[in-house]
């Protein structure tokens, strides 16, 4: 039995389209006219409990907006969600009970108080008990390692600490459904590390399900076996992340060093100036271009177009180091966000 | 399930209480402005009754009797009002509002009562002090003072009510800090018997806004000449306008999107 379940769910919101300009603005103003803007296309999907699962896709791909409509915030617009047996815009007791939403760039805890005295609020508003209360308190914050930091003001501690705090306030009711929007938004590497091998922590010791998005890559493959991948609203993959990357293998990277003095005896080359540093338009045709630094150029390139790229290259310029690897697995995903699908 | 509510109201009053003692001096100085408030209100009645005019059948005594309950309203509004439903919009815009429908509590309660503010006290302080002054010249009863709580606790419900629509207002219309001012003028009315409005007005603040609720009908019943047709209406009317605030919520969550992240 699935714990989420979700078919075919769409969203769509009105967004009023205006010229710029004085008198698109008065005719804005006076008569507007509506678009409606699909942010999530008919996605279907389904997780078992215990599952973590990361939620990939460029911004505004649509991914807060399921989570959103996951956690009951939002109507869908068409679809069915079931979330432990709920429908989450119903937003029963029992089922907000079970889950949590963590968001990365929101923060609940009030700023001039001790974390303390807001998580004693929200013990109360669980109805926990003082004794639960104390016994929680305490297993988190040694899990998030956060003793110290519980008493002094929310204000004074550090952004790491802060976020560590709001999961601790997120948690206290022990959800059995963790949704996490961007967690580790601005964290140094520390505390990336530190809030990572804490969610996997709660979801081994409670066997909780969670569903995380993310920009770290890292996050993504430390915590998820599995992923969702969404373009424009539609889901596009769904699967092993490890399954994702194979279906990219046809990817190389190749980093090539020119030699500084590219004296190549080329009859027709416009380019009289060989001294001159190698432009980007020089290099378009070889391939997909990804960085240059001064001589020393990456591109990504398909499998099959490899060995003719290498000796185009061979043949064009004067070079001094070519490597070729697999490229990381935040190029593949970058590359999948722009293109926007699949090979 | 009333328990818990109980102690996530304790808990909030006393963690708002703690926040508030960060800023020592704003206690000082709402001291002072109500006070000023105060001489300013008194000053503006007296120049009405010096010169021997009177709102129809109000005596000076009687009248600062309605400027004490005006006082106390103004006092209790900016104690539990005041900090809770103008926050509203903030919580909308920032998009924490998610933070509050996640909760296994009642949104609206959430929403109503979360802060207290100690600013509004001296008001609440002052008016007593004008009431009982008031009442000491009239002769009144202490069962006086107790018969006005009831009315003035249903202006109360209803002043509330009303105030969380226009606060509600805010999931269309983001920024609605001003209809809440205008809410907020409106009342000011209410610091004058109602009968001192010419027949328009008192329809208006009696109908529309019902100002003439807030403070002229518990200074009638403090003053033992009110007829219990006004009671009824003020009880009708603080259950309705409840109803309707708790139903427009409802209604306005409905539409309501989330800022984006």
């Amino acid at each position: 039995m699935p714990i989420i379940d979700v078919h075919q769910l769409t969203k769509s919101y009105p967004v009023a389209i205006r010229e710029p300009g004085l008198k698109a603005t008065l005719k804005h103003f006076f008569r507007r006219t509506y678009r409606q803007i699909e942010a999530v296309k008919q996605v279907s999907f389904s997780i078992e409990p215990g599952e973590v699962v990361g939620f990939l896709g460029p911004n505004g791909a649509g991914k807060t907006t399921t989570l959103k409509m996951l956690t009951g915030l939002i109507h869908p617009s068409a679809g069915q969600v079931s979330v432990a047996g709920h429908r989450p815009f119903a937003r029963s007791p029992q089922f907000l009970n079970q889950i949590t939403l963590v968001m990365g760039q929101k923060q609940q805890l009030i700023w001039d108080l001790p974390a303390l005295d807001s998580l004693r609020i929200n013990a109360a508003i669980y109805g926990l008990s003082d004794a639960e209360f104390r016994q929680r308190v305490g297993e988190l914050a040694e899990m998030l390692s956060l003793q110290n930091q519980l008493n002094q003001p929310v204000r004074k501690l550090s952004l790491g600490e802060r976020m560590k705090a709001e999961m601790l306030a997120a948690l206290l009711h022990r959800p059995q459904i963790l949704f996490l929007d961007e967690p580790t938004l601005g964290l140094d590497i520390n505390a990336q590390v530190a809030v990572r091998s804490f969610l996997q922590d709660y979801n081994q010791k409670y066997g909780a399900t969670v569903l995380l998005t993310s920009h770290y890559m890292a996050d993504i493959t430390a915590l998820c076996d599995r992923v969702l991948v969404i373009h424009q609203g539609s889901l596009i993959y769904d699967g092993l992340l490890e399954n994702l990357l194979d279906r990219f293998a046809p990817y190389r990277e190749v980093t090539v060093e020119f030699a500084r003095n590219q004296n190549h005896d080329q009859n027709q080359n416009h380019n009289q100036n060989h001294d001159q540093p190698i432009s980007p338009e020089t290099l378009k045709p070889f391939g997909d271009l990804k960085s240059l630094e001064g001589c020393k150029a990456t591109f990504l390139v398909r499998t099959e177009a490899l060995t003719q790229t290498v000796s185009k290259l061979l043949n064009s310029f004067t070079i001094q180091d070519l490597t070729i690897t697999e490229p990381p697995i935040e190029d593949i995903i970058g590359k999948v966000f722009k293109t926007g699908q699949l090979s | 399930m009333i328990r818990r509510y109980l102690r996530v109201l304790r808990l909030f009053w006393l963690v708002s209480f703690a926040a508030e003692l960060e800023y020592r001096v704003n206690f000082i100085v709402a001291v002072i402005t109500s006070l000023g408030g105060l001489v300013g209100s008194l000053f503006g009645l007296f120049l009405f009754y010096r010169n021997d005019y009177s709102f129809q059948g109000w005596s000076w005594e009687e009248a600062l009797v309605v400027l004490g309950i005006f006082t106390i309203l103004q006092g209790i509004s900016a104690t539990f009002l005041v900090p809770n439903l103008n926050k509203i919009v903030s919580y909308v815009q920032e998009g924490t509002l998610d933070f509050v429908l996640l909760k296994p509590i009642s949104s609206q309660f959430w929403l109503s009562t979360h802060t207290i503010s100690l600013w509004g006290l001296p008001d609440v302080l002052f008016g007593m002090i004008i009431v009982g002054y008031a009442g000491a010249q009239l002769g009144l009863a202490p069962s006086a003072y107790l018969a006005m709580l009831p009315p003035l606790a249903l202006g109360v419900v209803s002043l509330y009510s009303l105030w969380f629509i226009l606060g509600a207002t805010s999931i269309w219309f983001v920024k609605i800090y001003n209809v809440t001012e205008v809410l907020r003028s409106l009342l000011e009315a209410g610091r004058f018997p109602i009968e001192g409005y010419p027949a328009a007005y008192r329809v208006f603040f009696t109908f529309i806004i019902p100002v003439a609720f807030l403070t002229t009908v518990p200074a009638q019943t403090m003053l033992n000449r009110s007829d219990p047709a006004w009671l009824v209406s003020a009880a009708i009317l603080a259950a309705v306008l409840f109803q309707v605030s708790r139903w427009f919520w409802q209604f306005a969550l409905r539409f309501y999107t989330s800022a984006s992240s």
